[in-house]
């Protein structure tokens, strides 16, 4: 059985702490469980969309029919540095400092 | 009315053409008006007022919108000024740059003037979502003023501002337009740039204008409008005097009646409301027609699929590096996105993000975000299939008056049903406004109710002349007197 049918089978099977997760989200537990219920409420309402059938439509991503937008591959002038850098939580030497990746 | 900020745009224009009063004159006036009304409205973050004095004192007044003070929605960027989205994720933010409808504004003699508070990334229909302050209705204080611009509404209805730019995702530029008793216009898709408005659900967003009359929204729309290399969305038209069709009347137009927008469970005093507001653009020469809009009871739906799923990428950003909130000593990578995200987002923006990223999850995508695309090919079809019979729609803006603030806080389905009149709008691409129609009694207090009309894609000026007609006759004093007492 693949993923798609067992997801319709159970659905909604948000697990939200698993998808919080995902989406770089630290939840506190109390979060955690009002989520699950108000996030679960709302997958519920969703499950209407199966009342169509629309496996011959095509899909809509954005409202008007532009392709391929293309400007010429040209050097110009963007912000300078020490406007960039003025947001940065943490900067020093004209450099962004990041949370350490490598031990 | 003795007092300049009493007038609309073009009466404002008119005091300065003949000498009546200065820009600077103004924007005193108008800060002596925050100041008396805005501990009890709540509709302005910042403002600075000295670089706007600054900016008066050099005003052309010859400019389309010269000397004209506007309200910017915390979500566009001004050079300098703060843009925090009402999130605590971006206190502190200076924006580097302008966007280009400040850019475009501050050409036409316009001066960018305050910041007006907002739900959190424009997520929510009330203004309560916002991380710094309420904003409360100027019709009644215990109410929202609706979202998500709800303080560029809040702000015109009570007369401490002209006009203001918002952004409407799913209605939050139109439903606190019309829970306030004001004009607001959200234009068709790619009619105005985005460039420095910060993205919620990039194929929804526009930015547009809420003022005291259609004639003021036109003017503002003759400035931002047009195609900007920066947003590759906005389209390449000639350009258009939106001001072209004011003045007439609603003969020889056809208005399509939708039934799906008059459903059970909606205000029955904003239905009757609206029912009369129908009415009498028939007695101003409407033609009217009764169409069907069969798709409209999935567009909800389908809007919190799609709109959550662009936002959770969007807002992937915001990841406590380049600019934003950033967590104390954080142990690794991972531990500093978690918290950096859990300190600076509120909970209908982590609400929203974690249904976004689920409906795009491996497993999920085609029958949660793929089907929702589908649904909105079938919902656009059907605009275009009425669009085919009628000039333009006109229906309820929202369901019901403005709510008491708290009424729908824990209840994010109940607050997310407060946009199923405006949310198929965006899905379609089309052009949308509400102006006010009249006034329901609810527990003593007076309060507006919009009437919203719907054009088709690029229609902006028959939809603004129509809209026009109809407030010319149909608004009475709501835009006038609205918002608190003088």
């Amino acid at each position: 059985m693949n993923s798609y049918l067992l997801a319709r089978m159970s659905s909604p099977i948000l697990d939200v702490r698993d998808v919080a997760r995902l989406a770089r989200i630290e939840l506190t537990d109390v979060e955690a469980a009002t989520f699950q219920s108000q996030l679960g409420r709302v997958l519920e309402y969703v499950e209407q969309l199966n009342a169509l059938d629309v496996s011959s439509v095509e899909p809509t991503a954005h409202a008007n029919p532009v392709f391929n937008v293309l400007r010429a591959d040209e050097p110009k002038p963007g912000l300078d540095r020490t406007s960039a850098l003025a947001n940065a939580p943490h900067a020093a030497n004209n450099l962004v400092i990041v949370t350490k990746v490598i031990e | 009315m003795s007092n300049p900020t009493d007038l609309t745009i073009s009466s404002l224009q008119e005091g300065y053409r003949c000498g009546a009063f200065t820009p600077v004159d103004v924007l005193r006036a108008l800060e002596e008006r925050i100041s008396a009304v805005d501990p009890i409205v709540g509709a302005y973050l910042s403002r600075d007022f000295d670089t706007a004095v600054a900016a008066a004192e050099k005003a052309d007044i010859t400019l389309p919108l010269g000397g004209v003070p506007i309200g910017i929605k915390d979500a566009i960027n001004v050079q300098g000024e703060s843009c925090t989205c009402a999130s605590r994720m971006l206190e502190g933010f200076r924006s580097p740059y302008d966007a280009t409808v400040i850019s475009r504004l501050r050409s036409a003699g316009a001066i960018p003037f305050g910041r007006m508070n907002m739900d959190e990334f424009a997520m929510g229909s009330s203004t309560e979502n916002s991380a710094w302050q309420k904003t409360r209705n100027p019709w009644d204080p215990a109410r929202i003023p609706g979202g998500s611009s709800g303080g560029s509404a809040a702000a015109v209805a009570a007369r401490e501002a002209f006009a203001t730019l918002g952004s409407d995702t799913g209605g939050s530029i139109r439903q606190p337009a019309s829970l306030c008793g004001v004009v607001g216009l959200k234009p068709s898709y790619g009619r105005v740039s985005r460039y420095g408005l910060v993205a919620f659900a990039s194929s929804l967003d526009q930015i547009g204008p809420i003022a005291r009359s259609t004639r003021d929204c036109a003017s503002i729309m003759n400035v931002i409008a047009g195609k900007d290399a920066r947003d590759s969305t906005s389209l390449d038209l000639p350009s258009e005097d939106f001001s072209a069709r004011l003045g007439g009347d609603l003969k020889g137009v056809k208005l399509g009646i939708p039934k799906e927008y008059f459903v059970d469970g909606m205000d029955k005093r904003v239905r009757e409301c609206v029912e009369n507001a129908i009415r009498q653009c028939e007695h101003l020469g409407a033609e009217l027609v009764e169409i069907s809009l069969p798709h409209t009871s999935y567009a909800v739906g389908v809007y919190y699929i799609i709109a959550t799923a662009e936002a959770s990428a969007n807002l992937a950003r915001f990841d406590g590096v380049r600019y934003g909130h950033r967590a104390k000593d954080p142990k690794d990578l991972l531990d500093h996105y978690m918290r950096s995200r859990e300190e600076g987002f509120g909970s209908e923006v982590k609400r929203r993000i974690i249904l976004g990223t689920y409906v795009l999850s491996s497993g999920y995508y085609d029958a949660y975000y793929v089907k929702a695309q589908k649904v909105r090919t079938l919902i656009r079809r059907d605009f275009t299939d009425a669009f085919e019979k009628v000039d333009a729609i006109v229906c309820p803006t929202s369901p019901d008056p403005a709510f008491k603030i708290g009424e729908r806080i824990d209840d994010p389905l109940r607050m997310y049903l407060a946009d199923i009149f405006t949310i198929a709008t965006n899905l379609a691409g089309i052009c949308g406004i509400s102006v006010p129609c009249g006034l329901v009694e609810d527990e003593g207090t007076s309060l507006p109710v919009g009437l919203q009309f719907l054009g088709k894609p690029l229609d902006e000026a028959r939809l603004l002349g129509i809209a026009d007609a109809f407030e010319r006759e149909g608004s009475g004093d709501i835009l006038t007197r609205s918002g608190l007492p003088a």
